[in-house]
């Protein structure tokens, strides 16, 4: 059981409200008229067996899918329709269950794309990397290499992502995710595929991440031990539909919450 | 054993007793090089940016140079006295449509066909090649028409130095060519590998969502993109243009690009210039001291050849990124 957060994590306001969404691709319904919302501060998690539309959630809040109905409220904001560079405008960050890292660059550009949107310099100075662009590429530098300490991957900051074993590159997605310095960050299954040190090294991440910068984090995890320990709270999704939500006690012992993962006897 | 001689021996000894005549042909191989690295150029643009090898390359190279001097010719209908002013204010004009091509090949060509694999925005790239043959005979005609090197101030005649023994000749235009060639990769180089946007256009290349997730817009990144392409694409145009006349028989000298992608890398910048020169350089020699051994015309086929050889130790090219696989 986790203990309560840290003194510095004041779990607030809400920051994310998802009312009565509901996703339907041709005649098979992802998601259906699901409600819930993430408070500032927490780490929320969204479990689910196979096909319950966890990561559909995920890619709407993200805006790479756009809900046939409902609405999102983000930041006070209520909207209908966003794209997703809208969404990373807007300060929502995200990783993805098969790692979507930029292959051909070195971890150090990887980390820095995730700067993209706080540098503005124009494309003239870019052009040059002369001047006022060349004092933003340094500053920005700096952000990148507290992030590449946060982590523990110095030794590896020259080599090009293909190279990595598939552990650091889910941690080095959770790195650039939190270059982007997000309010709220997705976290699609960060620790698939993890051996037990790997989990742990990666939990660890997750809860300094929240504890340090503050940052509020949204993840979709199938393996119970780590969700029950890290998460504030716990919406569950099976088929679509919201079975259940709330801290991990309650819904660890919710029987609508134990049929869908261990099957009812028709 | 005469024709080993002929093979090993004598294109050396003839190097070596008429050394001008090697730094000439040197020359000439170096400036055809370097304007066969600045389509290349093109090509790695857009490949390094969205994965596709842009078969339009070679046309839009055409395309500028048409519109450059169709422009420059209405000028000076409608009345502008000055040529010089003509050029340039058609210079300006030309980079403006270059910029509304750009635009309108990220609206009607790449953003409907977002997410779709490669080979299908290739063959899409096929479609712009035709589309541009047919609107660029339309609106300025078919027939060759002269490059407006003197009003544009471009150098003209030749310096003529003494050395070993003898003259080389090199033609101003083609010091020039050399240089803004040179400038061009240098900052598109800096540009692609240190700065913002460079690092954008190449995560756009690598993963789509991605790219999305961080925040980068792929219009603004295409459109960029294309426009980069076209710049290089009018460059090239004004160079060649002036060296031969601009027509769509142009368009073919885009194909000698595959080679020196080949060669280079199709992702790197420096790797088209050093390949450009290696295919260039490679020609010339052979065309001087080998091609008489079969009857001359070995320019045509030389590039592949060279090309394939170096395809057989380097698949990646010389500077391209390493292909890595893990299993």
């Amino acid at each position: 059981m986790r203990a309560p957060s840290g003194p510095n994590v004041a779990v607030g306001d809400v920051l994310l409200s998802v009312e009565n969404v509901s996703l339907s691709f041709g005649g098979v319904k992802a998601v259906s008229d699901v409600s819930f919302d993430i408070r500032k501060g927490e780490i929320r998690a969204i479990i689910g067996p196979n096909g319950a539309g966890k990561t559909s959630m995920l890619n709407i809040i993200n805006g790479f899918y756009q809900p046939q109905q409902g609405r999102i409220t983000f930041n006070g904001q209520t909207r209908s329709k966003m794209r997703p560079h809208d969404a990373a405008h807007g300060g929502i960050a995200r990783t993805f269950q098969n790692v979507a890292l930029f292959r051909g660059m070195t971890v150090l550009d990887n980390i820095m794309t995730g700067r993209t949107l706080k540098m503005h310099k124009n494309f003239f100075w870019q052009l040059l990397r002369f001047g006022p662009a060349l004092t933003e590429e340094v500053e920005h530098r700096l952000r990148v290499e507290e992030i590449i300490d946060f982590l523990k991957i110095q030794n590896i900051r020259r080599t090009p992502v293909a190279q990595l074993p598939y552990g650091l590159q889910k941690r080095l997605e959770l790195g650039r995710a939190l270059a982007m310095e997000p309010d709220l960050l997705l976290l699609d299954e960060p620790m698939a595929g993890m051996n037990l040190e790997e989990k742990e090294d990666m939990s660890r991440f997750i809860l300094d991440a929240n504890n340090h910068f503050g940052t509020t984090i949204a993840l979709i995890e199938h393996d119970m031990g780590v969700v029950m320990d890290l998460s504030d709270r716990v919406v569950v999704l099976d088929h679509g539909i919201r079975i259940a939500d709330g801290t991990p006690d309650e819904v660890k012992s919710n029987q609508a919450v134990i049929d869908a993962y261990l099957g009812v006897a028709h | 054993m005469d024709l080993l001689y002929k093979i090993f021996f004598d294109p050396f000894v003839q190097m070596g007793s008429a050394p001008d005549l090697l730094v000439q042909t040197l020359w000439e191989g170096l400036v055809s090089g370097v304007l066969y690295a600045l389509i290349a150029l093109g090509f790695v643009l857009i490949f390094k940016a969205s994965g596709v090898f842009n078969f339009a390359q070679g046309i839009m190279v055409v395309f500028a140079a048409l519109t450059l001097v169709g422009l420059h010719a209405m000028l000076r209908q409608w009345g502008v006295s000055s040529g010089t002013i003509a050029a340039y204010l058609a210079l300006a004009m030309t980079v403006a449509v270059m910029f509304g091509l750009a635009f309108a090949i990220e609206r009607l060509v790449l953003r409907p066909l977002v997410n779709q694999p490669d080979i299908i925005l290739f063959m899409a790239t096929f479609g712009m090649t035709y589309f541009l043959i047919g609107l660029g005979e339309l609106v300025f005609g078919g027939e060759p028409k002269v490059m407006i090197a003197d009003d544009l101030h471009l150098p003209r005649g030749a310096i003529d130095v003494k050395m070993l023994g003898g003259f080389v000749s090199f033609q101003k235009l083609d010091i020039a060519a050399a240089l803004i060639a040179s400038v061009m990769v240098a900052v598109l180089a800096v540009f692609f590998q240190k700065t913002r946007i460079g690092r954008a256009l190449r995560a756009v290349a690598d993963s789509h969502k991605a790219a999305l997730s961080v925040g980068i817009s792929l219009e603004q990144i295409w459109v960029v993109v294309w426009f980069a392409a076209g710049i290089v694409a009018l460059v090239t145009g004004i160079m060649w243009g002036a060296r031969s006349d601009v027509s769509f028989a142009l368009e073919t000298v885009a194909l000698k690009a595959l080679p020196v992608l080949i060669l280079g890398g199709f992702t790197s910048i420096p790797g088209a210039i050093v390949g450009g020169i290696i295919i260039g350089v490679g020609e010339k020699l052979g065309e001087f001291y080998w091609g008489p051994l079969i009857g001359s015309g070995i320019e045509s086929w030389l590039a592949y050849v060279i090309a394939l050889v170096f395809l057989l130790f380097r698949p990646q090219g010389l500077f391209g990124e390493r292909i890595i696989e893990r299993i």
